[in-house]
């Protein structure tokens, strides 16, 4: 057995060198030279400031936002440092607790929309991350940040679509809707709306 | 189910076998004396190595001295691995400060790796330096691929050769699965999955200021977040490896559910194709090794029958939900504007089809890669994961473990069938006799009987109940799935478990070091005596081992013993809280 130890132990230091050091380096190189905006997080600029990745959600309660997937990240939701799920099992209380309270926060933020609430909505995401929600989720939320921006419901939709990515080649994947995007959109809305009215 | 859904699986199946096919009839080649003058401006690559280590590649090994080979080389790999997430306090590119990790966790975790089973008791973007993740895990990550397609070409010779004393050379055998085979793979897939937008920077964490700030309770306390800060590191070239080596232990915490580790659709689908592709690519390879493609198709189809119909079963529950969701009047029903079903713990771009075929594939092949969390399945829905790892992970399974570990299934399978005609059994032309079948039967029941044992001390023992994280039955599932999971080197979980503590880190340490090496010994040890046998012509009286009949009696024996070690323990576990969901509790 003695007699292997010394080529394994070179041969721990070579497969070393050769996929932990140079492959590695390899790929960084080559991503950055031909993808260096995705390589790098797909990170969304407004001027020089950078406001987000377009690949990670964020937060949103505001009447006037869209709300993106329930987050089970700790100690703060969408945090991205630490990714995590609710691993809730389901039959547990607890699932149904959580699920209850959002349909009620649901509900309250918009007392007169009678659809059903798409099941996206209140349940939590795998990564505590996810960017997207289902178009139906939107087209859920799309009267009440209509009313809260003091925009036409069909001003609003017509937003949704343009941040409403389908299928991959039509086949592959869920539709879905970056909602961090789309409320960076609203956002710049609402200012040309201001300033063409100045 | 609907209409995109069908047409996403055939999609699926489509492209993995049109992949299969050259990757298995290449790979033959390369175990093969002499490499095809193709690949002729590597070979200067791989003698180097080999002259740099002192190695002679001519040399054939006895399976006594492959063994020890494969042991020394990777309990080294194991010490490296355990050293290095010791001391990355004190080594360089470790942007983000990480400590030391503890030792029961650096234990199960440097066995995790070294064993090809990448179980993750840590969280990768707050635990690990980038270092220990390059040039530790991303390295174990190829050499145990590397390790289990040596094993199988071992394996394969014992069938081709004989008469002969020896089995190969091991270090022969791993360096060019790597350099051949892992490397280029893993080259092109790092390459197309950045791309996509899977990162690979070594800058540190990005901070953000949210559009809109967070309020959020910490120990008791109101307080109010303004800032995101996002994880990075080079995980595209970590993440192709994971998934072409069957390995699945991820860049961050959530795995391949995370945004930056799978972003797209388009990615989700060149992972997926790669948790199964080099496993069913073998097939063909085993195929072509001992010249009578059949043979290896016989065995790739009885996997792909058992995988579609566990697929299905797991498609269609997720699908049809959580009758809870239903209750609250929710909309559940799916359409080209809604996921519907049982969305708790799964991604809006993946949807329902996406993450069943990826928790399907992913404990078919012991790849443990996850993009939705297997906890918050339905009874049903995680039943298919816990009986495809129990079942030994042959359907697929680790590369070349997946198909070592079915070869020993069938030759259980030609001994039955021996027993029912009164003859002496044989596969491949060599003569199944007792020392085989003693080996073969080790091989088989040390993973059962790890998952059984294991799961029984953790539900007796106060600190193993202590990780339970779901109340009632759901728990016991959690304690059963970690141990089918260590106990078949898989690596998956249903997450909720703790399993970071000084209890578990040993115990699924423990169950991961037999599942892999109680295995890989008793295998080599049938190629060695296959490979001194004398090869036998069929005769009128031999059971061929390339039709239909045989396919069954494959599947058959598979299933007959996985059913019959583990039917109770489902019973007690998902079994009952389905029949508790459908009841309304």
């Amino acid at each position: 057995m003695l007699k292997e130890l010394k080529p394994a132990l070179w041969m721990v230091v070579w497969m070393t060198l050769l996929t932990g050091v140079f492959y590695p380096a390899l790929v960084t190189g080559l991503a950055q030279l031909f993808f260096p905006h995705e390589a790098s997080g797909s990170l969304l600029r407004s001027g020089e400031q950078i406001v987000g990745s377009s690949l990670i959600g964020q937060p949103f309660s505001d009447q006037q936002y869209f709300w993106g997937r329930p987050s089970a990240t700790t100690p703060m939701p969408y945090n991205a440092a630490s990714s995590g799920a609710s691993n809730l099992g389901p039959l547990n209380p607890a699932l149904a607790e959580a699920v209850q309270t959002r349909i009620a926060a649901l509900k309250e933020s918009d007392p007169s929309q009678m659809q059903p609430i798409p099941v996206d909505l209140v349940t939590s995401s795998a990564s505590g991350l996810d960017p997207h929600i289902s178009p139906d989720a939107a087209l859920w939320q799309t009267p009440r940040v209509a009313r809260a921006r003091n925009l036409s419901v069909q001003e609003v939709l017509q937003l949704v679509q343009k941040h409403t990515e389908g299928r991959t080649f039509g086949i592959l994947g869920e539709p879905r809707v970056n909602v961090l995007t789309l409320n960076l959109a609203m956002d710049r809305q609402i200012f040309k709306a201001h300033s063409n009215g100045d | 189910m609907t209409t995109n859904g069908i047409l996403q699986l055939l999609c699926y199946f489509v492209v993995l076998l049109l992949l299969a096919w050259p990757l298995g009839g290449f790979i033959a080649k390369i175990y093969a004396p002499q490499l095809p003058q193709s690949f002729r401006w590597l070979v200067h690559l791989e003698r180097g190595i080999y002259r740099l280590c002192g190695i002679r590649p001519q040399e054939e090994m006895s399976w006594t001295r492959y063994a020890h080979t494969v042991l020394i080389f990777n309990l080294l790999g194991l010490l490296a691995v355990y050293a290095l997430q010791r001391l990355q306090a004190w080594l360089p590119i470790n942007p983000q400060e990480m400590i030391g990790v503890p030792p029961d966790l650096s234990f199960n975790t440097a066995v995790s790796f070294a064993s090809n089973t990448n179980w993750q008791a840590y969280g990768g973007e707050t635990t690990l330096s980038y270092l220990t993740q390059m040039i530790g895990l991303t390295v174990q990550n190829f050499v145990s691929a590397a390790t289990g397609m040596a094993v199988l070409a071992a394996l394969m010779r014992g069938f081709t050769s004989r008469e002969a004393s020896g089995i190969g050379n091991f270090w022969v055998d791993m360096v060019r699965s790597t350099l051949y085979v892992l490397m280029p793979l893993s080259l092109v897939l790092a390459l197309m999955l950045a791309s996509q937008g899977v990162v690979q920077t070594f800058s540190p964490s990005q901070s953000i200021h949210l559009i809109q700030p967070v309020d959020y309770d910490s120990s008791a306390e109101k307080k109010t977040a303004t800032e995101q800060v996002i994880a990075m590191g080079p995980a595209a070239s970590q993440v192709a490896i994971k998934q072409l080596g069957t390995n699945g232990g991820g860049f961050f915490n959530i795995n391949s559910a995370h945004p930056l580790e799978n972003p797209t659709p388009l990615s989700n689908f060149m992972e997926l194709l790669a948790i199964l592709l080099i496993p069913a690519a073998l097939c063909i390879t085993f195929g072509k090794f001992v010249g009578d493609i059949r043979q290896g198709g016989a065995i790739l189809a009885a996997m792909l029958i058992v995988f579609i119909g566990l697929l299905s079963v797991c498609v269609w529950s997720e699908q049809a939900g959580n009758p809870l969701f239903d209750r609250l009047g929710l909309a559940t029903q799916a359409s080209d504007q809604s996921p519907g079903g049982n969305m708790e713990g799964k991604e809006s771009r993946f949807g329902i089809v996406n993450s069943t075929l990826w928790a399907t594939a992913t404990t078919a092949a012991s790849n443990g890669s996850v993009n939705a969390m297997h906890d918050s399945f339905t009874p049903l829905g995680g039943l298919v994961p816990i009986w495809m790892m129990q079942l030994g992970e042959v359907i697929f399974g680790g590369v070349g473990s997946g198909l070592y570990g079915m070869i020993v299934f069938a030759i259980v399978g030609v001994f039955v069938a021996g027993l029912m005609i009164g003859r002496t059994p044989e596969y491949l032309g060599k003569k199944i006799e007792a020392f085989e079948m003693k080996m073969a039967a080790v091989a088989i029941l040390t993973p059962c009987l790890t998952v059984l044992l294991g799961t029984a001390i953790a539900v007796v023992s106060e600190v193993g109940l202590a990780g339970i994280a779901n109340p009632g039955i759901h728990g016991f599932s959690e304690i059963l799935y970690a141990f089918s999971s260590a106990g078949n080197n898989n690596g998956s979980a249903f997450g909720g478990l703790s399993a970071n503590t000084p209890f578990y880190n040993t115990l699924l340490g423990i169950a991961m070091l037999l599942a892999r090496y109680w295995v890989i010994v008793p295998v080599l040890a049938i190629a060695g005596s296959l490979a001194a046998k004398k090869s036998i012509p069929p005769t009128a009286g031999t059971l061929p081992t390339h039709t239909p009949l045989f396919v069954i009696l494959l599947i058959g024996t598979v299933i007959v013993v996985g059913a019959l070690t583990f039917l109770p323990a489902l019973a007690l576990g998902p079994i009952v809280e389905h029949v508790q969901m459908i009841h309304g509790r």
